[in-house]
């Protein structure tokens, strides 16, 4: 049983060709995490990326003296993992399951290979993870704004 | 959207009447809630949307929001964030004070005219307190809208503001609540992003509904955006502005903008006639 | 109710009469303005009799220039406006408004001048009557009044002068302000004077007018009288210093906001706000609540404020307005064109003072027609004049200015 019709109502992969959703389910795998697991840890080698399909994900950073802090929220519909597409590969961030999980983990090697062999289905892939990362950047940039903080004590 | 409140034209506007402080309520480390009561005998009644100047003995008057239920009777409720002088004063009141309170001034969410569609409430910040009355009126009248939604985006989770309501608002089935908050420590079930973000994962008929919102006008210009990208028409999306307020009456001045005067025209617009004037800078 | 075109009503009082005029309205318990020669300029004050008239001066006003000069003849009225305007006393720079107490509760009680004498003015111009009703349509025709303005205004008697002469600045013609008094006015009087006399044509404006003019010799004027008030009217019409083109300016100003003249006009402008301060129309106003040392008592005051100040449009720690170019647009567009929307007429009446007090000498007309010069340049908030299309904007979501 191939995981392509769960890869085709994915609403990252929306619009993608039936024959690239059939190659995707070659480096496809069907995951799912309890709540308190971690996904990734900040780090480690980044070699996939998670197309959620249930559930809550934080990305967290942890720091000595304040403990964890969640920069991020992802869930249903949303992709956790851009490492896997540019170099070092390495995770910047740990990602544990708020809830309970479930997701599709697409395998990063397999990914690249495949994108290395038809560069069609890499401009397909990129596109869509540079919509995502332009909308977590402008989301980033809105929140450095600050803009719920007291103004006077801000020196912006 | 015009009110001729038999309230505030009771006395001059020179004149504000002294109100006594019966509860204070700690929201969060910077914001209060403090329930007023009018001198005795006086009637006080407001529409959600609408404000209040109040003003400590001997500090400038402000523009505050009233948070309360406009159907109960009793204290009126306020709630104010301290960011100056006046509402430090304000923010200090202890049960028993006094403070000189005129109003209600200013337009309202037009509620009614939202009946028999979904209605998206979207408040950041210090925004939650102005749009909480219309939040019980919509609750009081349940039947006669379909989809309620209550979006709320805050700093971070100690500045979530009347938590407890919204475990009870988040409890009930017929209330689509969701919060996001911009950091939070690792123990925070909700969400981490910005308000906008929500938009576009939440179930609702962009065709027909209303919204109303409240919250950093920077918050607001980039959830209007997200609005008009799934197709909510400019004129069912209303806002309550803000600018430097001093009488409130329509005649100091200082609250212009563009042709509008928001202790009149505002604080809730319409975002039709108002677009035009939010995309100069500096107006 | 007498008009222009039935004499009969109109009188004639001759200038050795004047005072005559003046005694009837001060024995009626009014604190009578007018305008006298002081500190090199014309300006409302407390007079007592015609003598404190500037006699034989006229004012000479450019774009940054006042000077007095002296006339060849007497003429009372020989001028055109001072630095001020009846404003200054109908609207004070700084009035108390109200005091507070807090010995046994919160007490607030109305500031009040119960023992001061309502105003008369003298001397004062269309333009300056037209300003008056625009003040009283801010501070009156809303919904609260302003009691400290009230209790000013109601009441007032206003005598006022049609002028015998245009001056540099003005262009009350453009703005359908002057320079005949219409209206607004108890009495309107027309300096006559030349070889044979010196006589003022009394236009009688109220009751109360015709009342007070019962106690001034006088005779029924002739159609000889109102045809060379006519005249004089007519040729101060046709020499105005100034002219706008007022047509659609709402609209034309509404579609200029980001024009590349007030990038212009902010090279110049030093934000001084003096052009507010002698405006007629201007109205902001801050309001402060001062209280004294025990604490117990405090008075609210409130004063002349300007769009200019880089307080005016604080909030939440900064400025809405920061830049010269957005105050000044502020005070213009405002003048012109968001007064319209906001209070239901123009606030410019045309009077000239923001030109002659401006220190370096912007004028307001000639903004106006480098805007209007190159059409619907630049524009509103698309640069474009369509209305916006109805409906979502497509893809509104999505920028990608990353």
């Amino acid at each position: 049983m191939t995981l392509e019709p769960l890869l085709r109502e994915h609403p990252f992969l929306k619009g993608l060709e039936p024959e690239y959703l059939t190659l995707l389910a070659g480096c496809a795998m069907n995951v799912r995490f309890r709540e308190g697991a971690f996904l990734f840890r900040e780090g480690e080698a980044a070699d996939q990326c998670f197309l959620i399909r249930e559930g809550k994900i934080a990305l967290e950073i942890a720091a000595a003296d304040r403990g964890s802090i969640i920069v991020e929220t992802l869930a249903a519909g949303d992709v956790a993992g851009f490492s896997w597409l540019l170099g070092p590969h390495r995770w910047q961030f740990d990602g544990r399951a708020v809830e309970p999980v479930r997701a599709i983990a697409l395998d990063g090697v397999c990914l690249r290979g495949k994108c290395a062999d038809d560069p069609r289905l890499g401009f397909e892939l990129m596109q869509r993870f540079a919509r995502l990362a332009i909308q977590r950047l402008q989301a980033t940039r809105l929140r450095l704004l600050d803009v719920y903080g007291n103004a006077r004590a801000s020196a912006l | 959207m015009h009110q001729l409140s038999e309230h505030a034209l009771a006395r001059p506007w020179t004149e504000p009447a002294p109100w006594r402080v019966t509860a204070t309520r700690r929201e969060s480390a910077d914001t209060v809630t403090l329930e007023l009561e009018p001198p005795s005998g006086e009637v006080f009644e407001f529409r959600p949307g609408q404000f209040n100047m109040l003003g400590a003995l001997g500090t400038g008057e402000v523009p505050i929001s009233i948070s309360g239920d406009p159907a109960t009777g009793g204290p009126v409720l306020h709630t104010i964030r301290d960011v100056g002088m006046a509402t430090h004063a304000l923010c200090a009141l202890e049960p028993g004070d006094r403070v000189g309170v005129r109003g209600p001034y200013g337009t309202w969410w037009p509620l009614e005219e939202a009946e028999g569609a979904d209605v998206m409430i979207i408040a950041g910040g210090i925004g939650l307190p102005p749009v909480r009355p219309a939040v019980y009126h919509l609750l009081a009248r349940r039947d006669r809208y379909q989809r309620v939604v209550l979006l709320y985006g805050a700093r971070t989770p100690a500045d979530l503001l009347f938590t407890d309501e919204l475990a009870d608002w988040r409890s009930r089935f017929d209330l689509d609540v969701q919060v996001t908050v911009d950091a939070a420590p690792s123990g925070w079930r909700g969400d981490v992003g910005v308000v906008p973000d929500l938009i576009a994962t939440t179930r609702f008929d962009p065709a027909t509904a209303t919204a109303f919102m409240v919250g950093p006008e920077i918050m607001m210009r980039f959830t209007v955006r997200a609005l008009r990208s799934v197709g909510v028409p400019d004129d069912r999306i209303f806002l309550s502005m803000e600018r430097n307020m001093q009488c409130a009456v329509a005649m100091c001045g200082h609250c212009q903008l563009g042709p509008f005067l928001v202790c009149r025209d505002g604080p809730v617009f319409c975002h039709q006639p108002l677009a035009r004037w939010l995309s100069l800078r500096e107006v | 109710m007498p008009s222009p075109a039935n004499p009969e009503g109109q009188l004639i009082m001759a200038r050795s009469h004047l005072d005559q005029l003046l005694g009837a309205i001060t024995r009626r318990g009014f604190r009578l303005i007018g305008p006298t020669v002081r500190d090199g300029a014309i300006v409302y004050d407390e007079i007592s009799s015609s003598a404190d008239l500037p006699a034989g001066w006229t004012d000479e006003q450019d774009g940054g220039r006042y000077r007095l000069r002296r006339r060849g003849d007497d003429a009372l009225f020989g001028y055109n406006v001072g630095p001020q305007s009846p404003k200054r006393y109908l609207f004070p720079p700084s009035s108390l408004l109200s005091r507070v107490r807090s010995e046994d509760g919160l007490s607030f009680t109305a500031a009040g001048e119960p023992d001061a004498a309502p105003l008369a003015f003298m001397g004062v111009r269309s333009c300056e009557l037209h300003a008056i009703a625009i003040q009283d349509r801010v501070f009156l025709g809303g919904r609260h009044v302003d009691p400290v303005y009230s209790g000013r205004r109601e009441g007032a008697f206003i005598v006022a002068v049609n002028c015998g002469q245009a001056g540099g600045t003005c262009f009350c013609v453009s703005m359908q302000t002057g320079p005949r008094a219409q209206a607004g006015f108890d009495l309107a009087l027309t300096e006559l004077l030349d070889a044979g006399r010196h006589e003022f044509l009394v236009e009688i404006g109220t009751a109360r007018g015709a009342e007070v003019m019962s106690e001034v010799a006088c005779r029924g004027a002739l159609a000889v009288d109102t045809e060379a008030a006519d005249q004089i009217i007519q040729r101060t019409a046709a020499s105005m210093g100034r002219q706008m083109d007022t047509g659609g300016i709402k609209d034309l100003l509404y579609e200029n906001f980001e024009h590349p003249r007030w990038e212009d006009v902010a090279g110049r402008c030093l934000a001084c706000g003096n052009c507010t301060m002698a405006c007629p129309t201007c109205f902001c106003f801050s309001v402060e609540n001062v209280s004294d040392l025990t604490g117990t008592q405090a008075e609210l005051h409130r004063s002349w404020d300007s769009c200019f100040t880089m307080d005016h449009s604080y909030l939440h720690g900064g400025a809405v307005r920061v830049t010269n170019r957005s105050r000044y647009r502020q005070w213009m567009t405002h003048k012109l064109a968001t007064w319209i929307d906001q209070y239901g007429s123009s606030g410019c009446v045309g009077c000239g003072r923001c030109i002659t007090w401006c220190p370096v000498g912007i004028d307001i007309t000639e903004e106006v027609a480098a805007i209007r010069a190159d059409g619907a340049m630049a524009g509103g908030p698309d640069g474009a004049t369509q209305p916006e299309p109805a409906g979502p904007a497509a893809q509104e979501g999505q920028t990608h200015d990353a």
